[in-house]
């Protein structure tokens, strides 16, 4: 390809990734920086594409765009309008906190040495020779992984552990949105064409989510797109004011949102009853293990992430006992 | 050293920056959880810049596995700093 | 041939790209800007989906770019609507 046009093509992308973070955060009205983050995430997928990391763009795109983007829209929803294009005044996250102008300098130069300090270090290591040991290691090993796509197996099988505490984060967290409050008000119920969309959506995005599943093993794909893109499916539902999301109820959840997590230790623990290491799949079944633990992990992604758009505790808690949780609280 | 690495990692020093300014001096708390969003996407961009080895090689997988887990924890962290927002607003009375 | 063919359509593509972005720029209106964008930009993404289907020469990508023009068709014509819709209830409102 010719490496001049390919130049040119960087700068323009880095420049509008530029562009979009400086606009994102110099506006004042928040629900516009929200949705140039979006279009800034949007950006970034293309960007991991140019620079062949194409699991990443998915994952971006579904995850780093999507959900994040429909997270803190959610967040903006019922804001007072901006009196003027540039007042946030009523707007309930400002915090009245302003820093004077002299720190703001002070802050903006700390800033710039950091990107400074940062940047010698990355030119410093870019100037060593490349170390190609990993990589060479994690070719051989390929065959032995039980997937072909190299990002998967790492993943999955040569950095399981990592997945795993990373599923454990996602629960975490979610755990910390239910006990938190209340589920967030739901939406008014589609109009026709909303419905119509939703319609045909929703069921093209749950076989998206499989499709992604099953060919993460051999092309760019994976349990995280996949339950990315059911969590998508479950979002458009309640944005189009549904009571039933894809959430089930109860003990179900629960099952579910641990599902991944489990299924992930019980491979690790049995491996390990049956005297290889924690997590070291045998070869010959490792495909099989790894399509397992992605098929728990997508679910429990979608669950999770769900959950956390929805935004609290689910309905299906008995009412007093959530009343008297939070009489505790408040006393 | 290629030009596209040097590009793009120098590029996410500069984006880290950004969000780092942002996220410290924003009068929105919402704003600020999008700078922290955005210093997260310039680290990720200075990894997968060391990742890449040119257009002919494969890229090199394992920075490419540690984005995308910080993807995911990035968005987990996102909703719970947005519920704790929310939480705090309904303490304080505002809403 | 096939290059030369598929490149007319790229460019035809942007060109509407670009029509669609100066109506968002110059355009007096929400509605007018709506307008302009999401039908420009559909009618760009087609020429750009045929001219990359035409580059790639397999049909089954060409089929997977037809199937994602037609999913951004109907998902952009309905938020469109949704975005004129809610405008619409903001003015109307006292």
């Amino acid at each position: 390809m010719n490496t001049a046009s390919l130049l040119v093509f960087d700068g323009l992308l880095l420049l509008s990734i530029v562009s979009l973070a400086w606009a994102s955060l110099a506006t004042r009205d928040e629900r516009r920086s929200v949705i140039l983050f979006m279009a800034f995430g949007l950006v970034l997928a293309m960007a991991w594409g140019r620079l062949l990391a194409p699991d990443v763009a998915l994952a971006e795109a579904a995850i780093g765009a999507g959900l994040s983007g429909a997270l803190l829209l959610a967040a903006v929803r019922k804001q007072p309008r901006p009196l003027s294009s540039g007042s946030t005044r009523g707007s309930r996250y400002l915090d009245g906190a302003q820093v004077r102008t002299v720190s703001r300098w002070g802050v903006t130069l700390l800033c710039a040495a950091l990107a400074g300090a940062l940047a010698w270090a990355l030119l410093h290591a870019f100037n060593n020779a490349p170390q190609d040991a990993l990589h060479r290691s994690i070719s051989a090993n390929l065959e032995a992984s039980g997937v072909s796509n190299p990002v998967t197996a790492v993943l999955l099988n040569f950095r399981a552990y990592d997945t795993l505490l990373e599923l454990a984060v996602l629960l975490t967290a979610v755990l910390g949105i239910i006990s938190l409050g209340q589920t967030t008000t739901g939406y008014t119920p589609a109009g026709p064409v909303f419905e119509g969309l939703v319609r045909w959506l929703v069921p093209i995005l749950i076989l998206t989510a499989g499709y992604l599943l099953w060919v993460g093993a051999h092309a760019p794909g994976g349990a995280f797109q996949a339950g990315a893109t059911l969590a998508a499916a479950g979002v458009v539902l309640r944005l189009a004011g549904r009571r039933i999301i894809g959430l089930p109820d109860g003990f179900m959840l629960r099952i579910v949102m641990v599902a991944g997590i489990g299924v992930f230790l019980l491979v690790g623990l049995t491996v390990l009853v049956l005297g290889r290491p924690f997590l070291d799949y045998p070869p010959a079944w490792a495909g099989a293990l790894i399509l397992m633990i992605e098929t728990a992990a997508m679910l429990s992604i979608a669950a999770t992430l769900l959950l956390a758009f929805v935004g609290g505790q689910p309905r299906s808690m008995p009412a007093r006992a959530v009343a008297n949780q939070q009489h505790e609280e408040m006393s | 050293m290629l030009t596209a690495q040097l590009l793009y990692g120098l590029t996410g020093c500069v984006i880290v920056a950004l969000g780092l300014r942002g996220a410290l001096l924003h009068p929105s708390l919402l704003q600020r959880v999008v700078a922290i969003n955005v210093m997260g996407a310039g680290v990720f961009m200075m990894l997968i810049a060391i990742a890449y080895r040119g257009p002919d090689l494969p890229p090199d997988p394992v920075p490419q596995a540690l984005v995308l887990t910080g993807i995911v924890v990035a968005v987990s962290a996102t909703a719970l700093a947005l519920a704790l927002a929310r939480r705090l607003h309904v303490e304080q009375g505002n809403d | 041939m096939i290059n030369l063919l598929s490149s007319i359509l790229i460019l035809a593509g942007l060109f509407f790209y670009l029509a669609g972005s100066i109506g968002l720029l110059r355009l007096p209106d929400l509605y007018t800007r709506l307008h302009a964008l999401t039908k420009a930009d559909n009618l760009g993404l087609g020429l750009l989906a045929a001219g990359l289907a035409l580059y790639s020469q397999h049909p089954l990508t060409a089929l997977k770019l037809l199937l994602v023009w037609l999913a951004v068709l109907a998902a952009s014509a309905a938020s469109a609507h949704l975005i004129a819709r809610q405008a619409r209830r903001q003015e109307t409102r006292p």
